[in-house]
């Protein structure tokens, strides 16, 4: 409850803080990041399932969402619920032959998934408008949007990690046979995850279009995904203030940088790097932030005696 | 209760069972030894639903659970620990406990009112249940549940004697605390049916000493079928009065701890015949 009322206090600083257009630019694109983080995280930080196309599930949650508002009028709302629910779809699709297995299959499967999707985008001229892009989408992303909707979904996630559901990902990511004799499911368990995370894609990708108002398939590609998984390993695999805390400090020095914009993926891939040179398990291994709160009082307890 | 009929389970060209045939009865503490590659371990993995028998049947108080899945399995009230341990090592050891507890399962008899036929149907324990949605909001039955399961996961740590441990993360225990947690684990699931692999495998003479205790003590006060597979022969002449000792795949002796310690076959199996030695 303590940490909700924090979380809420947070997105309301950051909703209405007065600022400039430029950092609203940045808060809108830092909220956008860490939902889909916050998706990858669920699957590749909770369920140990690792993925290299998470893109394509924000891909076609903002071509569903610009579709749907541009051609057929519907109001921006509906629309992102329905782009984060068609990425449902895709993700059960896929889901359902390759989570069988335990093991790297889904990874190869999504690299694929997502050059699949993307080469659809771009071919499918009548519908999509191909590699030209999407022009014209209302901009319906403003900062208050997109800090709502990424506070409502930060404070669900910490709610279900800390529940029925969370203990289930957990045990399938430690050890899926131990879990499965414990009753679960698993492959329902892996299914669940996956599908949870791509619904996260589904409106990241949404709100990325309407922030944008400009969607083509190129912004979706397997660099896009690659970050996404990045990120999460970042900020640590089974913490997820961790993969938050991560996505946006990432989003924050990839705008300082933007100067020196050539030089942007050297500086991402040396902070890389150095993370996992110095801190192997990420920035906060599978720890959340209040457990370090814990740790200092710890460590100040044995300090004095 | 448990019964296994003419079980074979071939692994590519091996016979790890051959003509398995043994009942457990119910309530009753049954020993399984045998020598290394005996085929202990294949019989736990077969009742458990790991791998499903090259052929014959295996029953469960009186249903047949040979096609059904490790899952569905436990779901009827078997649960089991790990040779070589299990955990769920980046979770504390509570919320170890608390992942089996929620998984209860409630068996009820039902009887189709046409037919007459009586059915067994196993639904989740309401009182370790809720919603997807109460997850997400942490509304409705949430606090209530999670406050029982809390309840419950730390009796049974205290039990197994690790209750001032329960925040610390399972995989940084010792040996013989991990072995413990695992039977608090199985436990946590209020299965009919408990099997042990091993259970006292790494520990010392102290520690096996105390899972005697606890082991005669579980079976007592939960009302418990317990199936222990181990090598440690003094714990389990003590602690079992039913055993049963494979040999390459099958079944070379069962009776009591005297009988079996005087069997001629089980002697040559575990010693070495006379003759071979020559």
């Amino acid at each position: 409850m303590k940490r909700n009322i924090i979380l809420i206090l947070i997105g309301l600083c950051l909703a209405f803080w007065p600022m400039g257009g430029y950092q609203e630019g940045i808060v809108i694109l830092m909220c956008i990041n860490c939902i889909a983080a916050m998706g990858v995280s669920i699957l590749t930080g909770f369920t140990g399932i690792f993925t290299l196309g998470h893109a394509a599930y924000m891909a076609l949650g903002a071509y569903t969402t610009a579709i749907l508002t541009v051609r057929y009028g519907v109001h921006w709302f509906p629309a992102i619920i329905a782009g984060g629910l068609m990425a449902v779809l895709l993700a059960w699709l896929i889901g359902v032959p390759t989570l069988k297995l335990t093991g790297d299959y889904y990874a190869i499967a999504s690299i694929g998934l997502g050059e699949a999707i993307r080469l659809i985008l771009e071919n499918w001229q009548s519908f999509t408008r191909g590699a030209r892009g999407f022009p014209g989408i209302d901009p319906y992303t403003t900062r208050s949007t997109a800090v709502v909707i990424f506070v409502f979904l930060m404070i669900i996630t910490f709610n279900f990690l800390q529940s029925r559901l969370g203990r289930e990902l957990k045990a399938s990511r430690d050890d899926a046979t131990a879990a499965s004799l414990m009753g679960f499911n698993t492959p329902r368990t892996r299914m669940k995850a996956l599908v949870i995370s791509a619904f996260f894609c589904g409106i990241a990708g949404s709100l990325l279009g309407g922030y944008m108002s400009f969607i083509q398939p190129s912004m979706f590609d397997m660099m896009k995904s690659t970050e996404l998984t990045a990120v999460v390993v970042f900020g640590g695999l089974g913490s997820m203030s961790g993969t938050i805390l991560g996505s946006a400090a990432i989003t924050l020095i990839m705008e300082y940088f933007r100067d020196i914009s050539q030089y942007r993926m050297l500086i991402y891939g040396l902070l890389l790097v150095i993370i996992m040179v110095f801190r192997p398990e990420g920035l906060l291994g599978s720890n959340e932030v209040w457990d370090l709160w814990g740790f200092l009082k710890k460590w100040r307890r044995k300090k004095n005696a | 209760m448990l019964e296994l009929s003419h079980v074979n389970m071939k692994f590519g060209g091996v016979n790890a069972l051959s003509d398995m045939t043994f009942h457990v009865p119910e309530r009753s503490l049954t020993g399984i030894i045998g020598p290394n590659g005996a085929g202990k371990t294949t019989i736990f993995n077969i009742i458990s639903g790991v791998y499903t028998p090259t052929s014959g049947n295996i029953y469960f108080q009186g249903s047949d659970i040979t096609p059904l899945r490790a899952y569905q399995i436990i779901r009827l009230g078997i649960a089991r620990t790990f040779q070589n341990l299990r955990l769920f090592t980046r979770s504390s050891v509570l919320e170890n406990v608390m992942t089996a507890a929620q998984n209860r399962y409630i068996s009820s008899f039902r009887e189709e009112i046409f037919s007459g036929s009586v059915t067994q149907t196993h639904s989740p324990d309401p009182s370790c249940w809720y919603n997807f949605w109460e997850s997400c909001f942490h509304l409705g039955r949430w606090g209530k549940t999670e406050r029982k399961l809390r309840e419950t996961s730390l009796e049974l740590l205290d039990r197994v004697g690790l209750a001032d441990r329960a925040d610390q993360a399972a995989g940084t225990l010792p040996y013989g605390m991990q072995r413990r947690l695992e039977i608090a684990r199985a436990l946590a699931l209020s299965p009919k049916l408990l099997m042990l692999d091993e259970p006292a495998a790494g520990m010392n003479p102290e520690e096996v000493f105390e899972l005697n205790d606890l082991i005669t003590g579980i079976h007592r006060d939960f009302n418990l079928t317990i199936l222990v597979i181990e090598h440690h022969m003094d714990l389990i002449m003590k602690i079992c009065p039913h055993i049963i000792c494979l040999n390459f795949g099958a079944k070379l002796a069962e009776g009591s701890g005297e009988e079996i310690q005087n069997n001629p076959e089980v002697l040559t199996a575990y010693l070495g015949s006379d003759e071979e030695g020559e």
